[in-house]
């Protein structure tokens, strides 16, 4: 049950795993709901990109939206005009794989009118494994930075703490901690806590927010 | 310190501010950006320097100028940009000046693509630049490992005078693993005394040149040069052996290329057929040695590349004319899949009976 607002930008540093959340968030969210589109407004990376796996997410019922210039073999921060369609058709659920960091957020600014208070989501994915981002000061620095680039707000926190095939229970809830205390001194609330499937029946019951399973699309099982 | 989860690029960076590099010159090529941009952010801090130079050839005669002092130099580039270091990078060796070369390769030739690629084995073990230089090159297949060698290349760069590369395809420079930087085991290392950094009037003026008019003085230079290869060749050379015992095919790979083997030579292990792996961790000096421990049941090697096929040449060197030696390559950015490379195992392996 994704009831989230219409519009769902994800945020957050680079390398945190935005890109594998948009992809798992809009193939439950295409389970649920008939219009789904995702965008990938990436001008950061050249690899990992979700528009690698548009087939994928095709088949699962998602709309993949990104760059003009076909293919994987372009490292042009090119985004395509048709990103607005689905932006403007009420009855479309977007989702917005932003790239990192407040640079990769620059690509939201187009859109601002589309930030509607009540109309759009803006989740921040927090990986407390990722050096900027594993003290409390490094994370809010990181959501200051990319409110001041995007013009719109947090809405909400993802815990995504991990450390891929490495992680443990344990490395969850360390991240909740984290996310708990910036969600104190900011007041924005923990929304999910993405897991490993493979860890899902571990967990403890005192997980913040929705759970929602991960599997790793992005990442070939030789990685 | 606990382990994080770094990008490769970024891995390499830190490794190298580990090591106590202090100094980067480079100019921006995608896959390896976030390195130098890594170190812009990062050498200001501890008082470093970080220059983008107007070109891959004013950045590598940088690392010249800077290695002349002593201190501990890095440039970084991606295939066509090593390219254009070439030049520079004989003169560092005519020179012996330590120094430490990132190459996070992709497509090529000539531009090429952006995606990983294993085409600069030739360039980096054979040199595309003058003259009988060599120089050591590492080949991490994972970010742990390319953290440590890039740890270990500065010290091998101080103690020979040699520049080193590290070699990652583009994968190694982008993917994401956990990472942790271990205190590195320091060797004892022979005084700069050749830097010229001031004679303060206590000494004569230190030349670092690679020029010598002279033949006889050059030749001399030359088999000085090349008893200093030989040592690296027989302390430095790196290599590790998976599942050899009984192996009827073995398998030659490196960097990212040897991971996926990997994973094919254990899915060819539960359908009951015995490969092994020999993966090379420094290209050069390359681990000829390693094949004379290749089992009796051996009947095949297979060189598995991101290319159009190179280091097969070392393959067949060090085979000496024992085994039919065979090639599974892609090239131009795409990776071979684990399912590809079993099926050409295989078809060996039905050939070899």
């Amino acid at each position: 049950m994704l009831k989230d607002n219409r519009i769902r930008v994800i945020i957050g540093h680079y390398g945190s795993g935005k890109t594998e959340f948009s992809i798992n968030y809009a193939i439950k969210l295409a389970k649920e709901e008939k219009n789904v589109a995702l965008a990938d407004l990436d001008v950061v990376n050249p690899y990992f990109r979700s528009r690698e796996k548009h087939g994928l997410l095709k088949e699962h019922g998602v709309k993949v939206v990104s760059s003009y210039v076909k293919g994987s073999g372009s490292d042009l921060p090119a985004v395509s005009g048709d990103v607005l369609g689905p932006l403007q058709d009420k009855s479309c659920n977007v989702v917005l794989d932003v790239g990192g960091d407040s640079m990769g957020a620059r690509t939201l600014g187009r859109y601002k009118d589309y930030f509607i208070e009540g109309e759009y989501d803006m989740f921040c994915v927090v990986n407390g494994n990722r050096i900027e981002t594993q003290t409390l000061e490094g994370v809010i620095n990181h959501i200051t930075s990319i409110e001041g680039t995007t013009r719109a707000r947090v809405t909400g926190l993802i815990n995504n703490t991990h450390l891929l095939r490495a992680t443990t229970v344990d490395q969850i809830l360390k991240g909740q901690e984290l996310c708990r205390r910036v969600s104190q001194a900011t007041k924005i609330p923990i929304k999910y806590t993405a897991v490993v499937e493979s860890l899902i029946h571990q967990l403890p019951e005192n997980i913040e927010g929705t759970i929602m399973p991960i599997k790793m699309i992005m990442r070939e099982a030789w990685m | 310190m606990d382990k994080v989860l770094m990008k490769g690029n970024e891995a390499i960076g830190a490794a190298a501010i580990k090591a106590g590099c202090k100094h980067f010159f480079g100019y921006p090529i995608t896959p390896q950006n976030e390195l130098p941009e890594f170190m812009s952010r990062e050498l200001p801090k501890i008082d470093g320097v970080f220059v983008q130079a107007e070109s891959e050839v004013a950045a590598i005669n940088m690392i010249y100028g800077a290695a002349g002092t002593g201190a501990r130099v890095m440039t970084s580039s991606s295939s066509p940009g090593i390219a254009l270091k070439q030049e520079g990078i004989s003169y560092l060796a005519g020179a012996e000046l330590p120094c430490v070369i990132v190459n996070i390769s992709r497509g090529g030739p000539g531009l090429g693509g952006i995606q990983p690629s294993q085409a600069d084995y030739y360039q980096s073990t054979r040199g595309g630049g003058n003259g009988d230089y060599r120089h050591l090159v590492y080949a991490p297949a994972t970010l742990q490992e390319a953290v440590d060698l890039t740890i270990e290349a500065f010290d091998i760069a101080d103690y020979y005078r040699n520049p080193v590369i590290v070699l990652g395809d583009g994968m190694i420079g982008q993917m994401m693993e956990p990472v942790e930087f271990k205190e590195p085991k320091k060797r004892d290392l022979p005084d700069k005394d050749w830097t010229t950094t001031g004679t303060k009037r206590n000494r004569k003026p230190n030349i670092i040149n690679s020029l010598a008019l002279d033949p006889a003085e050059l030749e001399k230079h030359n088999i000085k040069l090349d008893k200093k290869y030989k040592t690296i060749e027989e302390k430095e050379v790196r290599h590790e052996m998976y599942k050899m015992d009984n192996a009827e095919v073995v398998l030659v790979a490196y960097g990212t290329t040897s991971r996926i083997v990997k994973n094919a030579i254990d899915a060819l292990e539960e359908e009951g057929i015995s490969v092994g792996l020999i993966r090379p961790i420094t290209l050069w000096p390359f681990p000829y040695k390693a094949f004379a421990e290749i089992p009796n049941t051996c009947k095949a090697l297979l060189s598995v590349e991101m290319s159009m096929g190179q280091m097969i040449d070392d393959v067949k060197i060090a085979n000496e004319g024992k085994l039919p030696v065979h090639f599974y390559g892609r090239s131009g950015g795409m990776i071979p899949t684990p399912e590809a490379i079993m099926e050409k195992v295989k078809e060996i392996w039905g050939g070899a009976k």
